[in-house]
């Protein structure tokens, strides 16, 4: 089944044209993957996922996107509720400063939700499923900003799994993670397939390979070439794709 | 002369010149504190802070004062927070940045820097005459309220410009709303530096004459005030009237109240100071 789709997508940033007739379909609960130089419109497609670029002065986007076969850009879309159903994870770790109970359940806070039954619930369950549960169930009301970077990035993860989400669009996770963290991630990712249709940006082709079902090759604000992972590194179709993926530029 | 040797020497003269500088201010701080206190120190006790004004000066006290001062700071404070705030948050969140927003900010800015007797004049017009308040605390403290005004609301919007975007981008991220963004994360992480900046503006308020001289504050007034429609005096107007006797009384008079007030406000600088420190502290995610 579609789970997001993209018709003929154009992004300009004032003058600079960042992103040209994108199209592309993704399969609900698999992992996608965008690779492709710094600067080649990675992070704006996937923020016009949940349509992070729309305080973005000068900014403007052509095309059509759906997700759940809704038109996120309809004009009767909320953008709020949007972003609930497509939840994001950003490159610097960000927790609020605040603990980590709040952190978790600040999803559901804003949409008026007080039972303390209710929260406490959510909270477990996420963190739970972010893989963190057990180490910080005793310090729950710590503050976030007192944990490890990679648990910090659980927490965000936590924190966007706590609304329930359809979709969970991930910005180089973990590219400011040291490499258990890291790992940790990845195994995170691969359990939450099975609930999640998730779209990750990552810089680390390794990285791709092991997570991703499906990988996009974005190079200069084009999508060279979108297939299955294992065929795309094995056997890419473009040449550019093949001296990106055997480290020829880059 | 070699080109080097020049150097040193010059360099070497900046540095005494340096230190004389900061050493004179210092100094004449040292001297100005000294004097106040020997002369006003031993005038300080309970008779004085309750007593109230009186044509002897041994009799007399700085309750109507120091209650006026309490009475402004206070109505000025809540007429000053909210408006101050508010402005700075829209400003700096709500507000287009484009041409109009450019010249309001010079413009804040610039008021700012208005001498503040000027301030007394627009108060005089429209709070004492055309709004009738008369020369009532109400008056003062509107008065002095758009007098720190300016600096709450660019204190406000310094504060929350610091504050990181991912932040920002963190909460809207997860579905909330520009005023929830606001209210629950930005706000507070800019509360620190908001807070300091409400504090040294009050402070200066505590310290204002001028304004209050022309919207006619009164220097003898022989009752605590009790409604904000009251007349009133503020401590630095009991110090202005009092040097301005001849009797050496009153000029131990003045130096106690001096010591009072200077206290006033090293007290809400040091609370400003400390702040901004723990809030310096915690800016680091
Ligand atoms: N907020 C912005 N304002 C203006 N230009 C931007 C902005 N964000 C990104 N760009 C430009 O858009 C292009 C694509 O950027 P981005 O999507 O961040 O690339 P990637 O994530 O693949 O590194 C770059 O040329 C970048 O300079
Ligand atoms: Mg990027």
């Amino acid at each position: 089944m579609k789970h997001i789709e993209a018709n003929n997508v154009n992004a300009y940033y004032g003058e600079n044209h960042v992103l040209k007739d994108i199209s592309l379909t993704m399969k609900a609960n698999t992992v996608t993957a965008f690779i492709g130089p710094s600067g080649c419109g990675k992070s704006t497609f996937l923020r016009c996922l949940n349509r992070m670029n729309d305080y973005i002065d000068g900014f403007r986007k052509e095309g059509d996107i759906f997700i759940e076969g809704n038109d996120i850009y309809d004009k009767k879309v909320r953008v709020e509720e949007l972003r609930q159903k497509v939840g994001m994870v950003f490159q610097k770790p960000n927790p609020f400063p605040k603990t980590i109970f709040e952190n978790v359940a600040y999803g559901l806070k804003i949409q008026g939700i007080k039972n303390k039954n209710i929260l406490e619930e959510a909270v477990e369950r996420s963190l739970q499923q972010a893989a963190l549960w057990n180490e910080v169930k005793d310090s729950l009301h710590k503050s976030a900003l007192s944990l490890s970077g990679g648990q910090q990035q659980r927490v965000c993860i936590a924190r966007a799994l706590a609304v329930e989400p359809s979709t969970l669009l991930m910005d180089e996770p973990a590219s400011a993670l040291d490499p258990i963290s890291t790992a940790k991630i990845e195994d995170l990712i691969a359990e939450l397939k099975d609930n999640y249709t998730i779209v990750i940006v990552t810089h680390n082709m390794q990285q791709a390979a092991r997570v991703s079902d499906k990988t996009a090759f974005f190079y200069m604000g084009n999508l060279i070439e979108y297939d299955k992972t294992k065929e795309l590194f094995t056997n890419p179709k473009n040449e550019r794709t093949e001296n990106y993926i055997t480290g020829r530029f880059g | 002369m070699t080109k080097l040797k020049q150097n040193r020497i010059i360099d070497s003269t900046f540095k005494y010149f340096g230190i004389f500088c900061t050493f004179f201010g210092l100094i004449v701080l040292a001297i100005f504190i000294f004097n106040i206190l020997t002369e006003g120190v031993q005038r300080i006790n309970w008779d004085f802070l309750s007593n109230l004004p009186s044509r002897r000066p041994a009799k007399a006290g700085i309750l109507t004062a120091w209650t006026g001062t309490a009475w402004i700071l206070g109505l000025t404070a809540i007429i000053s927070i909210p408006l101050g705030v508010a402005a700075g948050v829209y400003l700096e969140e709500y507000g287009k940045k484009n041409r109009l927003a450019s010249i309001i900010e010079i413009n804040i800015a610039n008021l700012a820097g208005v001498p503040s007797i000027i301030y007394g004049l627009l108060g005089l017009e429209i709070f004492v005459r055309t709004l009738n308040f008369g020369g009532s605390l109400l008056a003062g403290a509107f008065t002095l309220a758009l007098l720190i005004l300016p600096i709450i609301i660019v204190a406000t919007r310094e504060a929350l410009k610091a504050v990181p975007k991912s932040l920002r981008e963190a909460s809207f991220g997860m579905g909330a709303t520009k005023w929830q963004t606001i209210w629950y994360q930005t706000l507070p992480a800019a509360s620190g530096g908001i807070l300091t900046g409400i504090i040294l503006a009050l402070s200066r308020a505590v310290g204002e004459t001028a304004p209050l001289i022309v919207i006619g504050a009164l220097a003898y007034v022989p009752f605590v005030a009790s409604t904000p429609m009251d007349e009133f005096t503020v401590l630095p107007m009991q110090i202005f009237n009092w040097v301005s006797r001849p009797q050496h009384g009153f000029v131990i008079n003045a130096a106690a109240a001096i010591i009072i007030l200077l206290l006033i406000t090293f007290i809400m600088n040091g609370i400003a100071i400390y702040l901004r420190n723990k809030w310096q502290k915690k800016v680091n995610w």
